[in-house]
């Protein structure tokens, strides 16, 4: 095991893809000579040139579409999105092209390309630059959805996200990005997407979460530890496919379930995962599902406003306190 | 002004095509029999809609048959093409059998996408071709992304990418001019000026109407060429794709053309007159322009071009029967072809 930073996760990921598979290369705003915006490709322009690390200019639609076109070609295209923010101006050649060429081609064209990039909100920085986009993406048949949490999942399912022949949306997220975290040390560590994970096991609650919400659950758990309330917390790692059996197990054995996300629950992923218990596990639910997620407000700038806004750990524990009384 | 405007077909940064080179008897043989089955093919699946044979929205190229035919023909195997929603034609060209086309307008089995792609969404890798889309300006940065493979794989290929006069306004149809223009992608911008966005002329819609200038401000040279005229249509591409063969592209051309019949099926085309279109076809017709020339050129007479015409219509129908008679898409089939497995 060896520890590093999400940040380096992923950088490793990868380089250690680009070097595996000449196909593989990466495109963005400030990808290469100023290492990332958020210093995620260090290294990377300085190990394999300009040609496959490529700046592009502020053009999302414009050089998304390239890459999804030179995945339809047969290359591997890693796409950064400065933040998924931006790439509501691309969201046409992601849904549109690359989601569902495959499909409407008869299976003759597939999409191999990655989008990723911080989604969610950072700090303090207000509402156009803080939304969650992973319902909005999780909506669309055609694309697989990854949201991972610790470093260790973030450079396995990013290798697993390359190396699928379908187009991959990768969410990451700022503030976990300087997080450090214990990871497999080898190039052969990776993640099924699709699979979640119990990162705690427990007896009286699930907490099904992911991204930077399984940290602030575990907090939770730790809280609701000495209080005597023993909580299950499942990193969904990826939305689409959804590991349903994972959430479906744990509401067995645990009869209570939270769901919590960043984004707002109108139509989001806890909605979705109440829908799929109710139907496949609703005889062993002792109590409804609690659904958190962030205010039904576009996200304010004030510290106090923004925290507020934000599901916190003590929103998490106190929901399980009311789930468990 | 008529005279002046002719001289100046090529924008400041381009070299005008040359002339019109004197056509081979095979040349205009084959471009005869391609354009006629692509009318052919056109027309019958225009009746088909009319019958409810086929569905959805059927955007049909009639008119313009001599921009994919001339250009199409100035390609090689491994170059790549992509269009909007006005496909069927590029996929016949590309050298799909007809029946395959025709029985994805009817949505069958046998249907190039086995039904799932209908008229807009057709593609023939294999032939170089990748569709085939149906949101206007999308397949242009998608096609600056086919030849941005083409530059990262070393190849001397290019990338043809087609897109409307409509098309020509969209945001991301500049964004892709900038950086093919940037990196020295080969792409060669094809804008099919049909002088209607649906049933929105060109004057209506677009400040400057030379649309061959477009590529100008970022230094892609663009030539205008008569769509409606194979030779000048092929002497125009055979320039940009030796150009962009040797790594000066990206270029742009805009073939003036017309079609015939509404934006798509649906569409009566009350935004002209009628006077307008029949001159066109009496007067610039692109097929009867070249069998004009087959004759005057005592490449073919009369009697052997009826007989191309007869077998191009017993070729559309059997395609016609082929597509109504093959049976539909298994039901299993709705959920397949969702992700590629691995």
């Amino acid at each position: 095991m060896v520890e590093l930073t999400v940040r380096e996760a992923l950088r490793d990921a990868m380089a250690e893809e680009m070097r595996a598979d000449g196909d593989v290369f990466l495109m963005g705003e400030e990808v290469a000579e100023y290492q990332g915006a958020y210093k995620v490709s260090q290294g990377l322009l300085e190990e394999f040139g300009a040609r496959r690390v490529i700046d592009t200019p502020i053009t999302e639609a414009g050089f998304a579409g390239i890459g999804v076109g030179a995945a339809m070609a047969g290359l591997k295209p890693i796409i950064e999105f400065m933040t998924f923010n931006f790439a509501m101006q691309a969201i046409d050649q992601i849904v549109n092209s690359a989601a569902k060429t495959n499909y409407m081609s008869g299976g003759l064209i597939n999409v191999p390309i990655v989008f990723r990039g911080p989604n969610g909100a950072a700090s303090r920085v207000a509402a156009q630059h803080s939304q969650c986009y992973a319902s909005w993406y999780a909506h669309i048949p055609g694309l697989k959805v990854v949201a991972p949490f610790s470093a260790g999942d973030a450079k396995g399912l990013l290798k697993s996200a390359i190396r699928d022949p379908n187009p991959v949306i990768f969410l990451e997220n700022e503030i976990l990005y300087g997080q450090s975290f214990e990871i497999p040390d080898s190039v052969d560590h990776t993640v099924p997407i699709g699979s979640a994970n119990v990162v705690r096991p427990g007896r009286d609650v699930t907490i099904a979460t992911f991204s930077i919400m399984v940290g602030k659950a575990l907090a939770a758990a730790e809280t609701l530890a000495r209080e005597g309330i023993d909580a299950e917390i499942i990193d969904l790692r990826a939305i689409r496919p959804l590991d349903e059996n994972c959430i479906i197990s744990s509401v067995e054995k645990t009869n209570r379930l939270i769901t919590v996300e960043e984004g707002w629950t109108m139509a989001g992923i806890g909605a979705e995962i109440s829908s799929i218990v109710m139907q496949h596990a609703f005889d062993y639910l002792d109590a409804p599902v609690t659904r958190i997620g962030g205010s039904d407000v576009p996200l304010p700038y004030a510290e106090n406003l923004e925290s507020q806004a934000l599901p916190q750990a003590d929103d998490i524990a106190q929901a399980a306190r009311d789930l468990c009384s | 002004m008529a005279g002046a405007k002719k001289k100046a077909k090529s924008a400041k940064t381009g070299k005008a095509h040359g002339g019109t080179p004197s056509p081979s008897r095979e040349h205009l043989e084959s471009y005869y029999r391609e354009m006629l089955t692509i009318r052919r093919f056109e027309e019958k699946a225009g009746q088909m809609y009319g019958m409810g044979l086929i569905g959805g929205f059927c955007h049909l190229y009639i008119g313009q048959e001599a921009v994919v035919s001339g250009i199409q023909n100035s390609l090689e195997p491994g170059d790549t093409v992509i269009t909007g929603y006005r496909c069927h034609a590029h996929m016949l060209s590309a050298g799909v059998d007809p029946k395959y086309v025709m029985a994805e307008l009817t949505g069958r089995a046998a249907g190039v996408s086995q039904g799932k792609g209908g008229s807009m969404h057709m593609f023939t890798p294999e032939h170089g071709f990748y569709g085939g889309h149906g949101i206007v300006g999308a397949q242009v940065p998608l096609g600056a992304g086919l030849g941005f493979a083409h530059k990262y794989r070393g190849n001397d290929r290019v990338a043809v990418t087609y897109f409307g006069d409509g098309a020509a306004n969209q945001g991301q149809v500049f964004e892709a001019f900038n950086m093919a223009a940037l990196w020295k992608l080969p792409v060669i911008f094809v804008i099919e000026n049909n002088q209607y966005a649906m049933g929105t002329s060109v004057a209506r819609s677009t400040a400057i109407q030379e649309l061959y200038q477009r590529g100008e401000s970022f230094g892609i040279p663009g030539n205008q060429a008569d769509g409606m005229d194979i030779l000048a249509v092929q002497a125009a591409a055979q320039a940009a794709v030796a150009k962009c063969r040797v790594g000066d592209g990206p270029v742009l051309l805009e073939m003036k053309t017309y079609r015939y019949r509404g934006h798509s099926m649906s569409d009566p085309a009350k935004y002209r007159t009628r006077e307008e279109v029949s001159k066109m076809r009496q007067e610039r017709d692109p097929i009867e322009n070249v069998r004009d020339l087959l004759i005057a050129l005592s490449f073919s007479d009369d009697e052997a071009l009826k007989e191309v015409d007869r077998d191009v219509k017993a070729k559309i129908n059997d395609a016609a029967e082929f597509a109504q008679n093959s049976p539909q898409s298994g039901i299993t089939e709705l959920h397949t072809d969702i992700f590629m497995t691995a």
